[in-house]
C-alpha cells in the first residue's frame, strides 16, 4: 500500500500519529536498537532514520552534536544501510530516511533510492533539497514507489505550498516554526493561520515537527495535524536516561 | 540552455525550504540593482571615497629585476579600507541590504578580515550585526575579532564541526533561518547558494575592470599571466573577470597547499586529486570530502584559504581549462612572504602571498617584455600575530611573554 493510504487508514483508528526521529549511529548501533524497540512497542507509527552528515545545516545543537559523534564513532553509510534493512525487516511501521542530498549524491542518487526500496525504506526526507534541483531524486523515487516526503515552512507562500505538494508523496512535513531543530515552539494564533493554509494547500497527510517534546504540544496538534514528530526530544531523553526511559515518554505522549 | 544560478554542472541553490521566499527576494533586488545603471555609480562612487578605489597597480621593479623575467605588477586590494578586497563585497551587499530595508546583517568569517570588513560596513550604515568565527580562527586572529567588537559587532565562536570556517558558515544560516525578516546575510565569498556567488563576482569584478585598464596603461599591452589566491575564490574571480574575454592572458589560481599536497593537510580542492564533486553548503562543486561524502579537515597557515569548497564559477573555468590551478605550501609561502618584504616593502597576508609563490615560481620563464599581475588580495601587517607566530619570530615571542607576565601582574 502506498505510504499516504497507509497514514491516512491508521489516522482513522488513532486520532494522531506519532513519528519519531533518531540519528544513525548515535550514540551507537546497539542503542539505536533498543530505542527503536521501545519506540515500536509503545506505539509508535513511523520512525525517521538521520544518516548522519558532517555538515547538518537545518539542526539544532543537539542533532548536530549527535550527527558529529556519529561520524567520530566512524558510522559509515553503508552501517546505517545495513541497519535500516535490518530494522525494516522486523517491525511492521513505515521508516524512512532523514538526510542531507550530499549522502545521496556521493552513494549516486539512483543507487541510493534503489537501495533504500530493496531493504524496505517508505520515503526520504532531504531538507537541503528543493524540487527546483531534486528533478532526478523526484522521477526515481515516483518510478520506484517510494515518497519524496515535502517540507513546507510558515514562510511558505499558499502557492509555493501547491507546487511542492504537487512534488510530494506520503505526507507533507510542516516545519512547525523558523529557526533549526531543537528549541521550543510557541502554538499561537498564527500557527494554526499557518496549519490551516497547509491544510488548504493539500489533501496529503500533514506532520508537524520542531520542538515537539511533551504529551501537551502533542494534544494541542491533536485535530489540527495528522502526525506529530518527535526529533531533539527523545534525543535528549536517551542522553540524559538512557534508552530504557523511551517508553514510558512515548506511552504517556497520547496521553 | 544553463539552469539559472549554474556555471556549467556546478552551483544551484540547495536550500532548505524555510528560506525559499528569502532568496527569492534576493535574487529580484538584485536584478534589479544590476540593471540599474545608478546602482553600480552610486557603488564606485562609494568605494572612491570610503575604500581608496582605484586601488593602485604596482610595477615591482625589484622582484622583476630578482627574478630576471616578466615584469610583475602587483594589485593593491591591501589598499582597501579594512585591509582587503572583502570591502568591495561587503559594500555592496550593504546596498542592497539598504534597498532591502533590513536592519541585520550577519556573516561568517574565517581570517577575520570579511568579519571586520562585514562590522565596519554595519557601523557605517547603521545595522546590527554579528559575525560567526570557527573557535580555532578566534584563537589564530585575536586582533581582528578585537576589531569586530570595537565596531559594535557580537562575535560568535564556533564550537560545531572543525570549528573552521565551513562550520561558521553552517551557524550564519542556523541564525538566518531564524532572522531573515530582519537580517541578510552577507556571505563572504563567490561560494553558497545562488545568487550569492554570481552576486558577489559582480561585486567583486570592480578589481578586474581596473587592472585590465591600468596595466593595459602601465605596460601597452594585455599581461601574459594574472594571479590570484583561492579561498572560496572571490579576489580571484574579482580579477580574473577583467581578462576572461581575453584568450592570450593565462589565469591561475592558487590554493593551499598547506603541509604539502601528498600529506593531505591542505585546502586544495582543484590542484590536488583529492576532492570530489559534492553538495554542501547550498551549492554544488568540488570538495575536499571522504568517500561517504563527509567533509574532511583541511589546513593551511591562511585561515582564509582553509576550506573545504571551491566556488562553482571557478570550478567551471577550471573544467572548460580556461583557469589553471596550483598549490602553494605553507613553508613556501613564508619564503615569498619574507623576499616580498624585503624587496618591495610590501607586506601581503598570508592568503595572497600564496599567488606571489606561484607568480614567482614562473616569473624567469617568460621575458622582461612580458607582464604578469599578482592580486594582491590583502595586507599583512594587520596579521601580525600569525605572521610573527610563522616565522617563529624570537623577539617577538619575548614581547609577548613580557605582555603576559604585565597583565598577569595587574
Ligand atoms: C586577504 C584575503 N585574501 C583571500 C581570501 C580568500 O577568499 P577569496 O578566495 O574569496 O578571495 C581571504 C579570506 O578571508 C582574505 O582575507
Amino acid at each position: 500500500m502506498q505510504l499516504a493510504e497507509q497514514l491516512r487508514l491508521a489516522r482513522n483508528k488513532k486520532e494522531i500519529l506519532l513519528m519519531t526521529h533518531l540519528v544513525l549511529g548515535y550514540p551507537s548501533f546497539a542503542v539505536n536498537r533498543e530505542v527503536i524497540q521501545q519506540m515500536v512497542a509503545n506505539g509508535v507509527d513511523v520512525i525517521e532514520l538521520q544518516i548522519p552528515f558532517s555538515e547538518p545545516m537545518a539542526d539544532g545543537p543537539m542533532i548536530i552534536k549527535a550527527n558529529q559523534d556519529a561520524l567520530a564513532n566512524g558510522t559509515k553509510v553503508a552501517e546505517c544501510l545495513a541497519f535500516a534493512a535490518e530494522m525494516a525487516a522486523q517491525y511492521d511501521i513505515p521508516f524512512l530516511f532523514m538526510t542531507y542530498y550530499n549522502i545521496l549524491f556521493k552513494y549516486g542518487v539512483e543507487e541510493f533510492l534503489r537501495k533504500a526500496k530493496e531493504i524496505g525504506i517508505r520515503g526520504c526526507i532531504i531538507p537541503d533539497l528543493p524540487p527546483e534541483e531534486g528533478e532526478e531524486y523526484l522521477r526515481l523515487a515516483k518510478k520506484l514507489d517510494l515518497a519524496p516526503i515535502q517540507i513546507f515552512a510558515p514562510t511558505s507562500t499558499e502557492e509555493r505550498m501547491r507546487t511542492l505538494a504537487g512534488h510530494g508523496d506520503g505526507f507533507i512535513y510542516c516545519v512547525a516554526r523558523r529557526g533549526v531543530t531543537g528549541s521550543k515552539t510557541e502554538f499561537d494564533a498564527s500557527f494554526d493561520a499557518y496549519l490551516a493554509r497547509c491544510r488548504r494547500a493539500t489533501d496529503l497527510p500533514l506532520a508537524v515537527g520542531f520542538g515537539i517534546s511533551n504529551q501537551e504540544d502533542v494534544r494541542i496538534l491533536t485535530g489540527k495535524a495528522d502526525l506529530a514528530v518527535i526529533g531533539t526530544a527523545t534525543i535528549k531523553l536517551v542522553e540524559e536516561k538512557g534508552a530504557e526511559a523511551v517508553g514510558s515518554f512515548i506511552a504517556g505522549l497520547r496521553g | 540552455m544553463e539552469k539559472p544560478g549554474y556555471f556549467g554542472q556546478w552551483g544551484g541553490a540547495y536550500i532548505p525550504e524555510v528560506l525559499y521566499e528569502t532568496f527569492r527576494e534576493l535574487r529580484e533586488v538584485y536584478a534589479k540593482a544590476k540593471a540599474d545603471p545608478a546602482f553600480w555609480q552610486e557603488y564606485v562612487t562609494l568605494m572612491g571615497s570610503y575604500s581608496c578605489r582605484p586601488t593602485p597597480l604596482t610595477h615591482a621593479e625589484n622582484l622583476s629585476r630578482h627574478f630576471g623575467g616578466a615584469q610583475i605588477f602587483i594589485k593593491r586590494e591591501d589598499l582597501n579600507h579594512t585591509g582587503a578586497h572583502k570591502a568591495n563585497n561587503v559594500m555592496g551587499q550593504g546596498l542592497l541590504v539598504k534597498r532591502m530595508g533590513k536592519t541585520r546583517v550577519i556573516a561568517e568569517t574565517g581570517a577575520g578580515q570579511h568579519g571586520v570588513a562585514c562590522a565596519t560596513m554595519a557601523a557605517k550604515f547603521g545595522f546590527a550585526c554579528t559575525i560567526y568565527m570557527g573557535e580555532e580562527d578566534v584563537h589564530r586572529q585575536r586582533p581582528n575579532v578585537f576589531w569586530m567588537e570595537k565596531l559594535g559587532a557580537t562575535v560568535v565562536p564556533v564550537t560545531t564541526g572543525s570549528r573552521t570556517l565551513k562550520d561558521a558558515i553552517n551557524e550564519a544560516f542556523r541564525d538566518w533561518v531564524s532572522n531573515m525578516d530582519t537580517t541578510h546575510y552577507v556571505m563572504g565569498t563567490v561560494c553558497g547558494p545562488h545568487p550569492f556567488p554570481e552576486m558577489v563576482a559582480w561585486f567583486q569584478s570592480i578589481i578586474g575592470q581596473e587592472a585590465r585598464k591600468q596595466i593595459l596603461a602601465a605596460h601597452t599591452k594585455l599581461p601574459a599571466r594574472v594571479y590570484a589566491c583561492v579561498g572560496g575564490g572571490s579576489n580571484a574571480m574579482g580579477i580574473f573577470q577583467g581578462f576572461l574575454g581575453d584568450p592570450e592572458v593565462e589565469l591561475i589560481g592558487v590554493e593551499a597547499g598547506g603541509k604539502g599536497l601528498d600529506t593531505g593537510q591542505h585546502a586544495a580542492r582543484l590542484a590536488s586529486q583529492d576532492a570530489s564533486p559534492g553538495v554542501a553548503q547550498g551549492y554544488k562543486t568540488m570538495f575536499l570530502q571522504d568517500s561517504d561524502g563527509q567533509m574532511r579537515d583541511t589546513h593551511s597557515v591562511a585561515a582564509g584559504l582553509d576550506y573545504i569548497g571551491v566556488s562553482p564559477l571557478l570550478t567551471d573555468l577550471w573544467e572548460k581549462g580556461r583557469v589553471r590551478f596550483a598549490a602553494a605550501t605553507d613553508q613556501e609561502v613564508m619564503a615569498a612572504l619574507d623576499l616580498t618584504i624585503k624587496k618591495e616593502g610590501i607586506i601581503p597576508a598570508l592568503e595572497s602571498t600564496h599567488a606571489f609563490v606561484q607568480a614567482f615560481k614562473e616569473a624567469g620563464e617568460l621575458r622582461g617584455d612580458q607582464a604578469i599581475v599578482i592580486n594582491q588580495s590583502g595586507r599583512g601587517d594587520k596579521d601580525i600575530f600569525t605572521i610573527a607566530h610563522a616565522f617563529n619570530d624570537p623577539s617577538w615571542k619575548e614581547f609577548i611573554r613580557k605582555k603576559g607576565e604585565e597583565y598577569a601582574t595587574r
